[in-house]
């Protein structure tokens, strides 16, 4: 058995903007334009980028929540646009997500041993007594007390929300967790204890995690790779600590000059990216970045570079190199 | 010459029914700022910043009351005026940026009516030196084409250039004093970073003080002179951002340090243990020692004072007290 959980190949989602429901559409936005990425078991890939970049899209794309307009998502070697019925639902037992807002994410009317038992419910055939039992270990695996299960929601702070939205992630031995930003709503000292928990879970039951974030430091401290995506497209993959180290992509360069220094004295490269993300409506022709890119040329402009690969498994998609 | 703001001692507490219930959101808070001065206020949800800031501009909630201490403007107690005397001060001489643009903008009027309200009341502009002082604020914020844009409405603009307009707005009044309460929570990082150095060049143009409340230390680094760090209601430590940053004084500010990760570093990240406390039932003592690695029997019993670190700054921990810094 290979190493890769999920592979996906030139990804695309264009959702039809304008028009009536008779007619055609006036416009697509290309949401995701071609993308592709993978997986291994135990691992983690962080996708960073900015609002409106896609990653989203992505997100719901992989957890089958949206149907691609082009390519393919291969799970354990089985194409997801192929699978129906009980093979689909399989699929989602073992691909599961956490949201950004443990608040939203919860539901306030049922207590937390059904919103952790519900997807065992549905997916296995179990006794309730074996489901409560179940509940309990998950509670006790994600750092709350297995007694807690009769609470409701808004008896837990934030940061314990969110364990309970990670514990119910894994109740049905899910193998991708797809994490929606699980951090960024939290303080900063909770972020701590949530990364450290993600990281220990995943050495533990060695699942693998899709990470979206903005938070450059937060995903070069839990992913193994990660990949920058810009207007629906990844402008740069690479290994995290190698991305850190050597940004090749501007775009890239400008994500880390932004992301706040870790003290004052911190040397900056300076580059202030002037302009805000164009509209994913009509993007710009040529490279997607080159109107906001200080090293654009006027190649740039009218041909859109291909992802190349310029070290082994460090690629980018600029004409600088 | 007394300083631009000083604040002695301000207690703010929540009020349950009847006295039923009593938080204390903001417990024995000083600080002073300087003109110009960039004074940075860090802490995490709930540790009373906001409510610090809504205190000096007396726009608190019914159920909040100041019960103690004192809130000076060049040497003027805030807290003795009369609303209406307030409502001067507002915007005149302290504006506000906060956190979320769309909710301080409102949707039914232009831009233009918006950032011309301050300089209408406060300065007296009126026609058409009002409309060259509207325009003059946008350029200065960089609205791209304003006079087009003012005519516009909020909805129409993206959120950077929202929270740039809010900006405009707190720079109408020509204040001394901007209260910016997390303003870039919203932005995108890359948008983050153009905002941040706006404030930094309407502050170098203006030399107006900025009082910026934040969760993000990294914020802190890059804008701040100098910084309090915000526990429970009550000031732990104040202090240059550069000491801040290489020499930690309380175990607290030492434990957010460590626990944010680093760009590029693998390390494991320090974990605080617990949850911050209720501010309706604090522990006995120092509110942060259950949490503490470094807490001793004292820090159990008896609250630590306010040392003074050699004219660098303050700390409240029985450490400091213990190592005779100060």
């Amino acid at each position: 058995m290979s190493d890769r959980l999920l592979e996906v190949r030139d990804l695309k989602k264009h959702f039809p903007v304008g028009g009536s429901w008779l007619g055609g559409a006036r416009g697509w936005v290309k949401a995701v334009d071609g993308v592709s990425f993978f997986i291994n078991r135990g691992e983690t890939l962080g996708v960073v980028g900015e609002s409106g970049c896609g990653k989203t899209t992505t997100a719901k794309l992989v957890l089958a929540a949206e149907q691609p307009t082009a390519g393919t998502i291969e799970f354990e070697g089985r194409n997801l646009t192929d699978i129906r019925g009980d093979a689909l639902a399989d699929y989602r037992r073992k691909v599961q997500v956490v949201f950004q807002d443990p608040y939203s994410s919860l539901s306030p009317r049922m207590r937390v041993g059904d919103i952790i038992g519900e997807p065992i419910k549905a997916h296995e055939q179990m006794s309730r007594q074996a489901v409560h039992a179940r509940v309990g270990d998950l509670l006790e695996l994600v750092g709350l007390r297995a007694d807690m299960g009769r609470l409701f929601p808004h008896e837990f702070s934030g940061g314990q929300r969110q364990r309970l939205a990670i514990a119910r992630a894994l109740s049905t031995n899910a193998r991708l967790v797809v994490l929606d930003e699980p951090v960024s709503a939290l303080d900063v000292s909770i972020r701590a204890h949530i990364i450290s928990l993600l990281e220990e879970l995943q050495a533990r039951l060695g699942v693998s995690y899709l990470f979206i974030a903005h938070d450059l430091a937060a995903v070069s401290h839990l992913c193994h790779q990660t990949a920058v995506m810009y207007l629906g497209k990844i402008v740069e993959s690479a290994e995290s600590l190698e991305l850190c180290a050597t940004p090749l992509h501007p775009y890239t360069k400008a994500l880390f000059a932004a992301s706040l220094p870790s003290h004052p004295d911190e040397p900056r490269e300076e580059i202030v990216l002037t302009g805000e993300v164009p509209s994913a409506l009509n993007p710009p022709r040529g490279c997607h970045f080159h109107p906001r890119c200080p090293f654009a040329m006027p190649r740039c402009s009218d041909e859109e570079p291909k992802l190349a690969e310029l070290a082994p498994g460090h690629r980018v998609a600029c004409h600088l190199y | 010459m007394p300083p631009l703001l000083r604040v002695s001692d301000l207690k703010t507490y929540y009020f349950g029914f009847r006295g039923s219930r009593v938080v204390k959101a903001v417990d024995g808070v000083s600080f002073s700022l300087e003109a110009g001065e960039t004074f940075g206020l860090v802490g995490e949800s709930g540790c009373g910043k906001t409510t610090t800031c809504h205190s000096l501009v007396r726009l608190l909630s019914p159920s909040a009351r100041v019960v103690g201490g004192r809130i000076e403007l060049n040497g003027e107690d805030l807290l003795t005026k009369r609303p209406a005397e307030m409502t001067a001060i507002r915007g005149r001489r302290i504006a506000t940026i906060l956190q979320d643009p769309m909710a301080s903008l409102d949707p039914l009027f232009s831009i233009y009516s918006q950032v011309a309200e301050p300089a209408y009341y406060h300065r007296g502009l009126r026609g058409r030196a009002l409309r060259r002082k509207v325009k003059e604020l946008l350029t200065a914020v960089r609205i791209p084409s304003p006079e087009s844009r003012m005519r516009e409405l909020p909805h129409q603009m993206s959120g950077g250039m929202r929270q740039r307009i809010v900006g405009a707005i707190a720079q109408a009044g020509g204040p001394q004093l901007i209260i910016a309460d997390e303003p870039t929570t919203n932005l995108d990082v890359t948008i983050q970073l153009q905002y941040l150095n706006l404030l930094k060049d309407l502050q170098r143009a203006s030399g107006v003080a900025l009082i910026f409340v934040t969760h993000n230390l990294g914020i802190v680094a890059k804008m701040c002179d100098r910084v309090a760090v915000m526990y429970a209601g009550k000031i732990v430590e104040l202090q240059s951002v550069r000491g801040l940053f290489y020499d930690p004084q309380h175990p607290y500010t030492r434990a957010l340090l460590d626990s944010i990760p680093k760009l590029g570093v693998r390390e494991p990240l320090y974990i605080i243990p617990g949850q911050p406390p209720d501010l309706s039932n604090l522990p006995l003592g120092c509110s942060f020692h259950p949490r503490c690695a470094r807490a001793m029997d004292r820090c159990r019993a008896e609250e630590p004072p306010d040392v003074q670190l050699d004219g660098r700054g303050t700390a409240r921990c029985w450490l400091a007290v213990a190592e005779g810094r100060g």
